[in-house]
């Protein structure tokens, strides 16, 4: 603390610290957030880049015996499902949906849930239970016939399916967000805004979100696997994703059926599902941390 | 608070209507009816069938009977489950999806609760990394799958508990794992999160700076704060999981209720939808309520005026 404050005594090239800097030095000095960060951009990689390296088609039934396990030697590295297919290379292509659908989502949640919370924690009053209750009637409709009618009036569409789960996903996290807001409006800090003179716009978006970062960077990566299961969810029931492309959810949920007879059909993109969590939770952690405001500056 | 709860409940009143109307409208115009099957019914059966049932009126007609009856307390007959009024299938699941679902519920908030203090209390230790770890394969790992792995490892192979059936307590001790795992997963990671939040706000330092002891601090002051989001989660997902588990009941044979909201929606069961939506947005709202409420008497930040 004193040599900073020697240094901008006696300096006048000593620049100011943005916080974005910051952040990032913070950030990268997280090794667990680091090690995420490279597993989950492999992942990506793997899954859009490497089945278009001279693998097999996802719906090649090739000549291989159904339900293989996994051998090197015949080049299934992950053996085969029920007709034959190459696990590993549908792994990959799960992987393209299930990733598309989870980011998309997820960042149609994020952006909805934490705009209407803030808003109405910020406001309060009638705007906040006008806006609540809109979020009460939500939270009620019949799911599967608002999937129904999407489906209908706009055609089989993958869009369609980003656009339905996120539009009830960002529920949960609206009122995560609100409750905070809620609590934060009356410190200090937001009534010096207010006696600045800020406009609301400004104070919710400066000033409230990144003090709320912590629940929703968590609560975001509770929603990624939440919207990957509610994809294969809907496409069991033939809603979704329609064969022969797949997803991590539809390829772990075949696998569970026959878990006793073909193990590899679960575990493999089980694992590679799990990884993929794993590293988003601990690259949300690292974000998180590195973006507080509170942060302890050193 | 207690004025603001009044008004809510009153408010509650009409934000049951609209979500009586729009689901009723939102059903209706979804394609497929109750009676159609693989084969088609004879059009004279067909046109029987509809005016035992009411459907060959005017829409209008239907729902403002629907909302008349309703207003009496009757769901109606059931369209699947012949001989069945939709109430008697709500009662008589209801009570048996309560039970499993209030119990991972309590489970899940004392334990996810516990790991997310533990963990948040040792910030970036191995301790830490260890519980969170744990924690994310709660979420990661799917309740289709830690169903039937569980029914084959602790059923089948090791023969400690029951596999199907109901009614014995052996047979809700599965269920309630697989449904508490995800929860706890969910509570614990924000319980960490908003409890390392607030271990470094001015209130906490003070708390300590008056040398309190630290397990007074952090149960009477951190803790209280810290849990505000916990109870945000914990609104909805109450209604969702005492209202059952469609995967849950499922693969452990349960008589709940969860079935019948994906069931009476590709059945075309119309009234069973209805009254599932209908008890579900109740549920909602008053849970909802109770979280609202909840936020007063925790953080004395929060104020209703």
């Amino acid at each position: 603390m004193t040599a900073t404050n020697l240094a901008v005594a006696s300096g006048p090239e000593i620049r100011g610290r943005s916080l974005w800097a910051d952040a990032r030095t913070r950030f990268f000095r997280n090794k667990a957030a680091v090690t995420s960060l490279v597993i989950f951009v492999l992942i990506v990689f793997a899954c859009y880049v490497v089945p278009y390296l001279g693998l097999r088609a996802p719906d090649d039934l090739g000549n291989y015996e159904s339900w293989g396990a996994p051998d090197l030697e015949s080049g299934y590295l992950l053996g085969t499902d029920a007709n034959g297919r190459d696990l590993f290379v549908r792994t990959l292509y799960g992987g393209q949906i299930s990733l598309l659908v989870g980011f998309t989502a997820t960042m149609v949640s994020l952006v909805i849930g934490v705009i209407w919370g803030a808003t109405a924690g910020f406001i309060g009053g009638r705007v906040d239970g006008f806006m609540m209750r809109i979020v009460d009637i939500l939270y009620s409709m019949p799911f599967i016939f608002f999937v129904i009618l999407l489906m209908v009036f706009f055609g089989r569409n993958i869009i369609l399916l980003f656009v339905a789960i996120g539009a009830v996903e960002w529920l949960t996290m609206a009122r995560i967000v609100r409750g905070q807001v809620m609590s934060l409006r009356r410190q200090e800090f937001i009534e010096a805004c207010l006696s600045l003179g800020l406009s609301r716009r400004r104070i919710i978006l400066r000033h409230m979100i990144p003090n709320v970062l912590g629940p929703i960077a968590v609560y975001t990566t509770l929603t990624i696997p939440a919207v990957m299961l509610l994809e294969a969810f809907l496409s069991f029931l033939g809603l979704g994703v329609q064969p022969p492309m797949s997803s991590w959810g539809l390829l772990i949920k075949e696998g569970a059926e026959m878990m006793e007879e073909a193990p590899w059909l679960l575990i493999y993109p089980g694992l590679l599902f799990s990884l993929t969590l794993f590293s988003l939770n601990f690259l949300g952690d690292g974000l998180r941390d590195a973006l507080d405001p509170k942060a302890s500056k050193d | 608070m207690v004025r603001y709860a009044v008004h809510r409940l009153l408010v509650a009143i009409p934000t049951l209507v609209v979500i009586v109307t729009i689901a009723f409208f939102l059903i209706r115009i979804a394609p497929g009816g109750p009676f159609d099957l693989e084969r088609p019914l004879h059009p004279k059966v067909m046109e029987h069938l509809e005016r035992i049932y009411q459907l060959d009126r005017p829409l209008h007609e239907q729902y403002l009977s629907y909302l008349r009856n309703l207003l009496a307390g009757d769901l109606g007959p059931s369209f699947y489950f012949r001989d069945f009024t939709v109430s008697e299938l709500i009662l008589s699941g209801l009570p048996i999806s309560v039970q499993v679902g209030a119990s991972a519920l309590l489970l899940a908030l004392g334990l996810g609760g516990l790991l997310g203090v533990a963990a948040a209390l040792r910030q970036n230790t191995r301790s830490d990394y260890a519980v969170m770890t744990v924690a994310t394969l709660g979420v990661t790992v799917p309740n289709f799958v830690v169903a039937p792995v569980l029914t084959l490892i602790i059923g089948l192979q090791l023969q400690l508990l029951p596999v199907g059936g109901w009614g014995k307590p052996g047979n809700y001790v599965l269920p309630i794992i697989a449904l508490c795992l995800p929860q706890i997963a969910a509570i614990a990671r924000l319980t960490r999160a908003s409890m390392i939040e607030v271990l470094s706000s001015n209130f906490v330092r003070t708390a300590r700076a008056k040398g309190l002891r630290e397990s007074v601090t952090i149960t009477r002051h951190a803790i209280r704060a810290a849990i505000l989001p916990v109870v945000s989660y914990m609104g909805p997902a109450v209604a969702n999981i005492i209202t059952g588990s469609v995967v849950v009941e499922q693969i452990f044979s349960i008589p709940g209720i969860g079935r019948y909201f994906v069931q009476g929606s590709l059945n075309r069961d119309y009234t069973l939808v209805m009254g599932v939506t209908v008890f579900y947005g109740a549920l909602i709202i008053l849970c909802n309520l109770i979280a609202d409420l909840l936020y007063g008497v925790l953080d004395p930040k929060v104020r209703y005026d």
